[in-house]
């Protein structure tokens, strides 16, 4: 039950990696704890900008499955 | 072939863009909001592909440090508004295209009437505070936007507001408190400049009505790994009607002072971002100072901040010269002294 997890920006540089593979038997497969579960590893505050994406898709809060692929994407804007 | 056609040719002679395409090109109008490591790069091909209207819009001039990046500036151009080094910088490129200036920043009161007379408008900036304003003027007028935002080595890319498709607020509703710019945290020159040409693409695209425009999908590029993703996302009604149903006004970006009972100087300009909301604050420009430094009391400590310790420090040296002896500089500026 392997996912795999892709940081960007700010993020990232808090993770201190860009991807890692994650396993749902361990974690579970609701999208809110696993959202939490991946914060709360790295001390990540959500102060609600935070955008996460399901197998490059937005706005989808299903459970997740083997095989997805999970972004979290903050905002930047730098220029 | 006159001599518009041989500068063109090469560009004609693809059937996706023809003497019509050409045509288009040039009756079309950009605005460019920011005239720095996206906005030079953008303009430079949008005027090589002969647009026939460019608009520079800078508030900022050129300083040393932007030469890196920001590559249509010389050392001799340091000092002058962006807008009008720009404007010399590519007119040297291509003269037939008119090129108007706006070395003011964009703003509540300006924006509407000003996108109302371009076609399609380039974000250049570099803080949400002006991107939330493009999006939405651009909204309340119905014009499509190119948005970019870099971060380090990774750049985003989206086209907002094109044929009904969604708007910046759809993907990013809300603004974090942080504004991290290029002089915060560093940035290849590389990176602006390969998000600026790729928004001269998507501006290319939108005016001659070819190819998919990327409306509706955010690309990013990490150019450490060059992984690239594409990440879609959908027009959110409600969203979009809470900016319609409204009058235009900026985007508060909610940030305080770990020390609220500090007494502070803030010497940055008053578009800066961001800004803290406090009562303790005392707000002189550095380049108002000497004629306003009488305002500041000689009777507290008073922490002195600008955006990245360099400006605060210029202050202080002036102020202790006209005999002022209560100042601390706040070395890391603005950021270290946020919550």
């Amino acid at each position: 039950m392997k996912v795999t997890v892709r940081y960007f920006g700010a993020i990232a540089e808090k993770v201190g990696k860009t991807e890692e593979v994650l396993d749902l038997s361990v974690i579970g497969s609701d999208f809110q704890d696993f959202k939490n579960h991946c914060l709360s590893s790295y001390q990540i505050e959500d102060d609600g900008t935070l955008q996460i994406a399901i197998n490059q898709e937005l706005g989808l809060q299903r459970s997740l499955k083997e095989g997805d692929e999970i972004a979290f994407l903050p905002p930047f804007a730098g220029g | 072939m006159n001599s518009s056609n041989t500068r063109y040719s090469r560009q004609i002679k693809l059937p996706e863009v023809g003497q019509d395409g050409q045509d288009k090109l040039a009756q079309a109008k950009v605005l460019l909001v920011g005239v720095g490591g996206l906005g030079c790069p953008a303009a430079q091909y949008l005027v090589a592909a002969g647009i026939g209207t460019i608009g520079l819009m800078d508030h900022d001039k050129v300083d040393e440090t932007n030469l890196h990046r920001q590559i249509l500036f010389g050392l001799e151009d340091v000092g002058s508004y962006k807008a009008e080094a720009a404007k010399k910088a590519l007119h040297r490129i291509n003269d037939q295209v008119d090129i108007k200036t706006y070395n003011f920043g964009l703003s509540v009161d300006n924006s509407t009437d000003l996108f109302k007379t371009y076609d399609v408008i380039v974000d250049g900036t570099d803080n949400f505070q002006t991107k939330y304003l493009i999006n939405d003027a651009a909204l309340k007028t119905n014009k499509p936007w190119v948005y970019a935002s870099i971060f380090k080595f990774e750049g985003q890319l989206s086209v907002f507001n094109y044929q009904n498709g969604p708007s910046y607020r759809c993907l990013f509703p809300k603004a974090p408190q942080e504004d991290m710019s290029c002089e915060e945290t560093g940035v290849l020159g590389i990176l602006p400049g390969i998000f600026g040409v790729y928004q001269a693409t998507e501006v290319i695209k939108i005016i001659l009505g070819i190819g998919e425009v990327l409306s509706g999908k955010l690309k990013i590029i990490h150019t450490l790994t060059m992984q690239e993703r594409i990440i879609s996302f959908k027009r959110v009604e409600e969203r979009i009607a809470a900016i319609t149903n409204k009058a235009l006004a900026l985007e508060s970006i909610n940030c305080s002072l770990i020390n609220e009972s500090k007494t502070y100087l803030d010497v940055r300009e008053p578009h800066e971002q961001p800004q803290p909301d406090n009562k303790n604050i005392i707000k002189i420009p550095l380049t108002e100072l000497a004629s306003r430094y009488e305002e500041i009391p000689n009777s507290t400590d008073i922490h002195v901040y600008c955006q990245s310790g360099i400006r605060s420090v210029k202050a202080i040296n002036f102020l202790r010269e006209q005999g002022f002896n209560n100042l601390i500089n706040v070395e890391g500026g603005i950021q270290s002294i946020l919550k």
